[in-house]
């Protein structure tokens, strides 16, 4: 049987015409005549329960049709026919590793191939210090130092260095946050399987690609082999329809997902993300909604490969790609599905990203800062979200606002890029004029505390608004620091008023 | 920036805590190589007072009875994958996530530095909130009383690092019980062979308390709760268990002919 990357356009499962009624979930096997009898008139916007889990096909002689996700298990580890739960060696195409886990994973890759081994492509790994960068932690620095003699010795391809920690510009080859730098260098593509040693790997799932995060142990197996030992997910479909409304954004599709389904929903599965709306987001939006799969338990999530990830990729990469879309007759676990129209603007209150709430509904909560950064809420666009609030407003903020760009590139976009209806004034010139702090070096920063002098780490038990991925206990630093995680409509809103706040307040 | 401490251990550390203990399976096997004693005397139920209560489900102040070790003479089944943990249970709950296993601010700490790897151990589950009164690993300790872990839902969810599973082993957990498990946190257990991720089949962390004495018998799927008197049910490894049996992820693959021995 011939590869499977079948190149077929992604097929909605209902018509079209039926978008934005529907409320119901469907077992997606012998979806398309099912699926458009049970359309009920009434238009919601709420999901429907997850349905049990439906065993693969067992005959073996019928080939069925295969999910994004299987068929990209397939091409990796070289087989025509996969079904979820089969656990199979893949061939990786690219591996990630930064500061805090690249250390471990090279101690461990030597410790099992040998202190002289070599890498199983030196092209393949992508190594980017950004965790814990602008610090005096001596440990912290080290690590660093322990990436660059290993890239020196390994002849390492990419790797994003840094040296100069007064003066971030003055390193050409740093990047910042490795899951957007992965995106911006052109390291995420289509079809291919991609592993990193951070839970927001599946990140580039966006990308119609096969990303997750893995431990240090796997990662080092990875780096003397180019395979790891991977259990096929099954997979969940999220079907969103609707033009996006302007007060929304990808984070709140995320957080409405997460909190319908818990932390622990999509626990071992793929999430898939089909529908108008997913069509409409951006190459950045995108990444938002795979970035937090992860917060539901998620293994990856994928977003099918269009022309808006083409025109992305264009100038970004040169390597070729083949992207694979579901089969029509692909078998998914779960459907869920939802007119975006009808959906608000949410936060996930303390102390679990599940913790959904309306932004609305919290506009009591008394606020001390808001962080405006990482991979999930730091990209270009994200930064032109909250300017674009503070610049409906005119008005300054009243509590400590904090802004750290994921990358290089995000940093000069905010500083270089005008904002649209200001008469154009940057971000930057926007966040000053609002009374934020000047936006700092790109990096993880403070979405996971990190070293005691971390910029923005709650050192205080305060309550931050937050467009990162996690508020567990501790997260951001203090262990009795409340996070409220939110998009950067919601955060900037939030920061004007200093209160939880609804961003139509500004933005209608 | 040169690096300054050496991250290769001259023999690993960090491996097959639990390997098995014999692959013939025609010789009855010997009483369990891995047995994982908390590091206090014997004499604990006796001569420590128990600690004192968690914030979790009323925990009973109960005089333990004298405590049986695991009974030498019978030797279990004669297969390869016999395990048996004995120790002091430590119970958290649902969806407790590795921020609280190992925050953020040690994870400096380099695992495969034997120092570093002992100085993580003394910082497990340092992030649990202040409602869990007793502290798992105490001030100025390397390693825990508790030897068992049990859990809830969602054990070891959020942030990958690996930390998190070694931190517990280098505390001297040998095995966790948890309702379920996040999926990175069970991959990583598995691969680094640092703690036995077992799961229950009903809330253990409902059932248990933190200070009760626990005996767990992998290859009978069987939890024996020696202060309560009750046993529980486990669930089958599953297909974890080939690479657990084998010794973690590198193990497994030079058995299979993965990677050459």
């Amino acid at each position: 049987m011939a590869s499977s990357t079948i190149t077929s356009p992604p097929t909605p499962l209902i018509n079209k015409k039926d978008a934005g009624l529907s409320a119901f979930s469907s077992q997606a096997s012998f979806s398309v005549q099912k699926s458009q009898k049970r359309v009920c008139k009434k238009i919601v916007s709420v999901m429907a329960p997850q349905q049990s889990e439906r065993r693969p096909a067992t005959t073996g002689s019928v080939k069925t049709g295969m999910t994004m996700t299987e068929k990209i298990f397939a091409k990796a580890s070289e087989k025509s026919q996969l079904s979820p739960g089969e656990n199979v060696w893949v061939n990786v195409d690219v591996l990630m590793t930064h500061d805090v886990c690249g250390p471990p994973a090279i101690g461990i890759f030597k410790r099992e191939f040998g202190e002289n081994a070599k890498v199983w492509d030196r092209e393949k790994l992508v190594i980017i210090p950004d965790h814990y960068i602008f610090t005096a932690d001596e440990r912290a620095n080290r690590n660093v130092g322990i990436l660059r003699d290993f890239c020196n010795e390994q002849n390492i391809k990419y790797f994003y260095d840094i040296k100069d920690l007064g003066n971030f510009k003055a390193n050409p080859d740093y990047k910042g946050v490795c899951h957007v730098a992965l995106a911006q260098e052109g390291h995420c593509r289509p079809g291919e399987v991609l592993l990193g040693t951070d839970s927001h790997t599946c990140t580039a799932g966006a990308f119609g690609q096969f990303a997750t995060g893995i431990g240090n142990t796997d990662a080092g197996f990875v780096l003397g082999t180019g395979k790891l030992l991977l259990k096929v997910p099954p997979t969940l479909r999220f079907v969103m329809d609707g033009e996006m409304p302007d007060y929304l954004l990808a984070k709140d599709l995320i957080l409405q997902i997460i909190g319908e389904i818990s932390v622990s929903g999509a626990t071992y599965k793929s999430m898939e993300f089909v529908g108008t709306t997913v069509e409409s987001l951006t190459m950045e939006e995108r990444m938002t909604l795979c970035n937090m799969v992860v917060e539901a338990g998620g293994k990856n999530g994928v977003v099918p490969a269009d022309s808006t990830t083409y025109k992305y990729l264009e100038d970004k990469t040169s390597v070729p790609y083949e992207p694979v879309y579901s089969d029509e007759q692909a078998r998914f676990l779960s459907e869920y599905r939802f007119d975006v129209s009808k959906l608000e603007p949410l936060v996930a209150k303390p102390h679990s990203p599940d913790n959904r709430a309306l932004a609305r509904e919290c506009k009591d909560v008394k606020i001390d800062r808001v962080y405006i950064g990482s991979c999930t809420g730091g990209k270009t666009e994200d930064f032109m979200a909250a300017a674009k609030v503070f610049l409906a407003s005119g008005k300054k903020v009243k509590v400590p606002t904090f802004l750290v760009p994921a990358t290089q590139k995000v940093w000069m976009d905010v500083y270089a890029l005008p904002v649209p209806g200001s008469g154009g004034k940057t971000c930057a010139q926007i966040f000053e004029e609002a009374g934020c702090d000047t936006p700092a070096s790109p990096s993880c920063g403070a979405c996971l505390g990190g070293p005691r002098d971390t910029y923005a780490r709650m050192n205080e038990p305060q309550v931050c608004v937050s467009t990162t991925n996690r508020n567990f206990p501790g997260r951001m630093g203090h262990k009795e620091g409340q996070i409220y995680l939110a998009s950067p409509y919601t955060a900037a809103a939030s920061a004007l008023t200093g209160y939880v706040t609804d961003p139509r307040e500004f933005l209608q | 920036m040169a690096a300054s401490a050496s991250i290769i251990p001259s023999n690993a550390t960090a491996t097959a805590k639990f390997r098995a203990t014999s692959t013939a399976a025609t010789t009855p096997l010997s009483p369990p190589s891995v047995l994982k004693f908390p590091s206090i005397s014997p004499n604990y139920p006796s001569t420590k007072p128990l600690i004192s209560h968690s914030a979790l489900p009323h925990f009973q102040h109960k005089p333990l009875s004298a405590v049986t070790p695991p009974n030498a003479s019978s030797t279990p089944p004669p297969t390869a994958t016999a395990s048996t943990f004995h120790g002091v249970c430590y119970v958290v709950g649902d969806n407790l996530d590795t921020d609280q296993i190992i925050p953020a601010e040690y994870l400096t700490l380099v695992p495969s530095n034997p120092e570093e790897y002992k100085k993580l151990g003394s910082y497990a589950l340092i992030g649990l909130p202040s409602s869990y009164q007793t502290r798992f690993v105490e001030p100025g300790q390397f390693k825990s009383n508790y030897s068992i872990v049990i859990g809830g839902d969602n054990f070891g969810c959020g942030s990958s690092r690996e930390h998190a599973p070694v931190a517990l082993g280098a505390a001297g957990v040998a095995a966790v019980v948890a309702e379920s498990y996040a999926r990175i946190f069970f991959r990583n257990s598995v691969a680094t062979g640092e703690i036995y991720p077992l799961e229950s089949e009903g809330r253990l962390c409902e059932e248990c308390r933190t200070g009760d004495v626990v005996t767990i018998e992998v290859a009978d799927n069987k939890l024996i709760n020696h202060t309560t008197g009750k046993e529980y049910k486990l669930k089958p490894i599953g297909d974890a268990g080939p690479v657990i049996e084998a010794g973690g992820i590198f193990a497994y693959a030079r058995k299979t002919g993965m990677i050459p021995a």
